[in-house]
């Protein structure tokens, strides 16, 4: 499975060499990709639902139990097939809606890896592996949120969807650290075999609260759903892909696959039920409120995944059952349903459907689709939807928890989702045709037969039910579960109390469509509504910390290079000084003031360039004065055998009095002297800090340092480093990963200088 | 500012610094020396024949983008240390050629290693002096 993943990365990378021949191959190339991932993800089925599992891995940093670990169950190949499978259709689709774009390649590449990526989530083993592919999808939805990047909400809207997922996604690492502390073990396939280990450890509840953040965060789940309708900035085959079909159940593939892990107990029950119940309601009232067709169905798209929340918090095998196939058929009707509005949008110019009426004529094929896919929403007979409703239904009363106020919220979103499904659906398309902004055609040929294929499948997977869905239902059940079950699905269940019920929500939520207007009034006037909007603290947050910066760094970084020295000084004084007057008593400060004459020759040296340092009436002169302090010590260097150091000494004080002679040449004349208080302080942190690293060195001198390293160096450098210069063997080899980052840092430096100096004169001119 | 003597001690001293900045490189692994200061002494070569003869002809004479030479640099380190990847060894092990080159000696990727070092300081240094040496013309 690593070949697949990386497959797919490196397609990724090489769609933009395509684009060079010709604009249309990353399309195409990219369809065909995500097509073949389908057909091998497909011919895995017989292994996998015979019960079987497939396990892969490759060592990548075995020591702390990271490693390219993969594990193919039923849960995964269900999201395997999801992402490859809509993927194929999603791609088609795209590679005609983004013709027109400049940077096509580029989306490609973004959409080419979040399918990797998201690949690369739902088959890992390694949590984490997991986290980093989870980061991954964070940062491809990013970039595809922010595709139409010159403008400012569609940016906006790419860094809210960042900061919400990926601060979520930092939370669930601090969780899944704690898991390998506990476990001592990343791997989840480990960790199904020894359920009760976290659970009954004393963390249990913390590390529960991280896992339920970062899953929220991901699928938009009140009160961190803001992110998602934002999101619908993003190009239509996005937010059909990302947005509704995968991306944002990572969150509810998270929990599943958690579930027998962290699952089970009251906590986890309760809090998923809370938060899925909520954001089901939630989400679904203000959907209806929308005029946007991506609005309305991204809140509906949240609404759904509090349900499928829900229903894993209620945690019966009924209930994982409903979870599944609704998450199967919402996939699929609701993919449909974007790239339907996007069909919408690119064929008559608007997305508001209080614009839009009576398409059907003119759009036949997509209405036809449309209608399919509705239905399938509906929960209408044979489709899938009828299905997951009737399921929801049974788990939802069958269970008996929180009765009857479940049951009850369940019933009304239901009938939301009815009015929801009409809204999208028949709104746009029946009664007389209204005037569009463009000339309304039908949509060509691959942006039809994706869609239409897909509503299809609902109306295929519903009538063929029992054959085509029960085995891979049990499957998945049983990796979420972790031991087998063995149910049949089926369409019919005979005139029960769910079958009248859902009849039931179908009516009233067609009589609630007929008169939705009094509802909206009475919902925009309420005030609970207007009031619970997490967008607006999220904004208040991220202002208030901009604030937060900006004063820190006005307060820290005032643009003197005299401030910053001070502070740099101070905190030296304060810290070094605190820490070595504590620990070290002044009668242990015995220096050595033996020296030789050359010694004292070049102190005094140093001594007297020092004081011209100080009093120097022009820079020039300060600095020659520093390079005189800097050969002095250079000399010190090899009076003490330190060729290299003195080398090194000479040649940097050459290049610093050069370098201080270039910019001295751009300051404005030395005349104004700092006030005598000014210079009295200065003077006094000056002299604090060369007073505590006088101490320093005397204390040093007068102790016996044992040091292993440098014995260690010294014996080791010819036979293992090859050379007998010790200082370089160091340099070179036995610490340069050090040398590596400070070089690294140089070059960052230059480039700094090099901006700094540049550009901003670059900006002033213009 | 032109000076005869500046000038043309200068011709005669830069491509001798620049050969004792090549001595310091090759000879650092076992006497005093290294890239590290090779390279600085490169660059005050380079240096030298700025302050002669100005950023234009110095500019002429190392005919490459110090920016370049910053990541040419980064670039050999990097491979450097890459090289245990193809034996299954850890990052930055060190290999080492059985036979000694002529002039260079003993050769491996920590000689390797230190040739980056060796572009990244003259890069460097070069870099931002040009950089404040040409803002004089604005």
């Amino acid at each position: 499975m690593i070949e697949v993943i990386l497959l797919s990365f490196l397609s990724a990378f090489l769609l933009p060499l395509f684009f060079r021949f010709n604009k249309k191959l990353p399309g195409i190339i990219s369809t065909l990709v995500a097509f073949f991932l389908f057909i091998y993800f497909a011919s895995t089925l017989p292994t996998i639902l015979s019960g079987n599992v497939i396990k892969e891995s490759t060592p990548w940093f075995p020591a702390v139990g990271i490693n390219f670990s993969f594990y193919l169950d039923g849960l995964s190949l269900l999201f395997a097939l999801l992402i490859t499978g809509i993927g194929t259709v999603v791609f088609l689709y795209a590679s005609k809606y983004m013709e027109d774009y400049k940077y096509s390649a580029r989306f490609f590449v973004y959409l080419t890896s979040f399918m990797a990526s998201m690949l690369g989530l739902v088959l890992s083993d390694n949590l984490i592996l997991l986290f980093i592919f989870l980061e991954l999808t964070s940062v491809t939805s990013f970039l595809l949120i922010g595709f139409k990047h010159e403008k400012e909400s569609s940016r906006y809207a790419a860094l809210q969807a960042l900061i919400v997922t990926g601060t979520g996604g930092l939370i669930l690492f601090a969780g899944i650290i704690a898991i390998g502390i506990i476990a001592g073990t990343f791997n989840i396939s480990d960790l199904l075999s020894n359920q009760q280990l976290i659970v009954q450890h004393s963390a249990y509840g913390l590390i529960l609260f991280t896992f339920l953040l970062g899953a929220f965060t991901k699928s938009a789940q009140f009160p961190f759903h803001f992110w998602l309708p934002s999101a619908m900035e993003a190009p239509t085959p996005v937010s059909a892909y990302l947005h509704s079909a995968t991306m944002v159940k990572a969150g509810v593939f998270l929990l599943a696959r958690m579930n027998p892990i962290l699952g089970g107990t009251e906590l986890w029950q309760n809090s998923l039920i809370l938060f899925g119940t909520i954001t089901m309601l939630f989400a679904i009232l203000t959907a209806v409120k929308q005029t946007d067709l991506k609005k309305i169905l991204a809140y509906s798209t949240v609404s759904i995944l509090g349900t499928l929340v829900m229903l894993i918090g209620i945690g019966t095998d009924f209930a994982i059952r409903a979870m599944i196939i609704t998450l199967i058929a919402h996939a699929i009707y609701k993919a449909t349903l974007f790239l339907i509005s996007g069909t919408i949008d690119s064929q008559t110019g608007t997305r508001d459907v209080t614009k839009l009426r009576g398409l059907k004529d003119k759009m036949p094929i997509t209405f036809a689709t449309a209608i399919l896919a509705m239905l399938s929403m509906f929960g209408i007979i044979p489709f899938l939807g009828f299905i997951g409703k009737e399921t929801l239904l049974d788990s939802v009363i069958r269970s008996g928890l929180y009765f009857p106020f479940l049951p009850i919220i369940v019933f009304v979103s239901s009938v939301f989702v009815i009015a929801v499904a009409s809204i999208v659906v028949l709104r746009p398309f029946l009664f007389a045709f209204k005037k569009t902004p463009r000339d309304v055609t039908e949509a060509p040929f691959r942006m039809w037969i994706g869609p239409a294929l897909l509503s299809l499948l609902g109306l295929v997977f519903g009538i063929s039910a029992t054959y085509s869905l029960t085995s891979i239902v049990n499957s998945v059940s049983a990796s979420i579960f972790n031991f087998n079950s063995d149910y049949t699905i089926k369409l019919w269940y005979g005139f029960n109390l769910n079958f009248f019920l859902s009849v039931l929500i179908v009516l009233v939520g067609l009589v609630f469509y007929r008169y939705r207007n009094i509802f909206i009034k009475i919902v925009s006037h309420s005030a609970i509504i207007n009031y619970v909007k997490p967008s607006f603290w999220y904004d208040k947050f991220i202002s208030g910390l901009n604030k937060l910066a900006t004063t820190q760094t006005s307060l820290l970084q005032t643009g003197f290079l005299r401030h910053y020295i001070i502070i740099i000084m101070l905190a030296f004084i304060v810290f070094v000084g605190y820490t070595f007057f504590r620990n070290i008593p002044l009668s242990e400060i015995n220096p050595n003031f033996n020296s030789t004459t050359y010694e004292k020759i070049l102190a005094g040296v140093i001594v007297i360039s020092a004081f011209f340092v100080v009093k120097a009436k022009s820079r020039l002169y300060a600095i020659i004065s520093m390079g005189v302090v800097g050969y002095s010590i250079a000399i010190i260097f090899v009076l003490y055998g330190a060729p290299d150091l003195a080398l090194t000494q000479f040649a940097i004080e050459t290049l610093s009095v050069i370098l201080f002679v270039f910019v001295l040449y751009k300051l404005p004349k030395y005349q104004n002297f700092s006030h005598p208080t000014r210079r009295m302080r200065d003077f006094l942190i000056a002299g604090s800090s060369g007073l505590i690293i006088t101490l320093i060195v005397f204390y040093v001198t007068s102790i016996q340092l044992q040091s292993e390293v440098k014995k260690f160096f010294s014996e080791t450098s010819l036979p293992i480093g090859m050379g007998r210069n010790v200082v370089n063997v160091i340099i070179v080899d036995f610490r340069a990963l050090d040398t590596l980052g400070e070089i690294t840092v140089l070059g960052i430096a230059a480039i700094g200088v090099f901006s700094m100096l540049k550009l901003i004169l670059r900006e002033e001119k213009n | 500012m032109y000076s005869i003597i500046l000038s043309s001690t200068t011709r005669i001293v830069t491509p001798l610094l620049l050969l004792f900045s090549f001595f310091l490189l090759i000879r650092g692994h076992n006497e005093p020396g290294g890239g590290f200061v090779g390279g600085l002494v490169a660059a005050t070569a380079f240096l030298l024949y700025l302050i002669a003869f100005g950023v234009l002809r110095v500019k002429r004479l190392l005919r490459i983008e110090p920016l370049f030479l910053i990541a040419l640099g980064l670039l050999i380190t990097l491979v450097s240390s890459l090289f245990g990847l193809f034996f299954q060894e850890e990052f930055m092990k060190g290999f080492w050629l059985k036979e000694e080159i002529p002039i260079l000696g003993k050769f491996g990727t920590p000689f390797l290693f230190d040739i980056g070092v060796y572009f990244l300081v003259i890069g460097v240094i070069l870099k931002i002096i040009f950089s404040l040496a040409e803002e004089d013309k604005d």
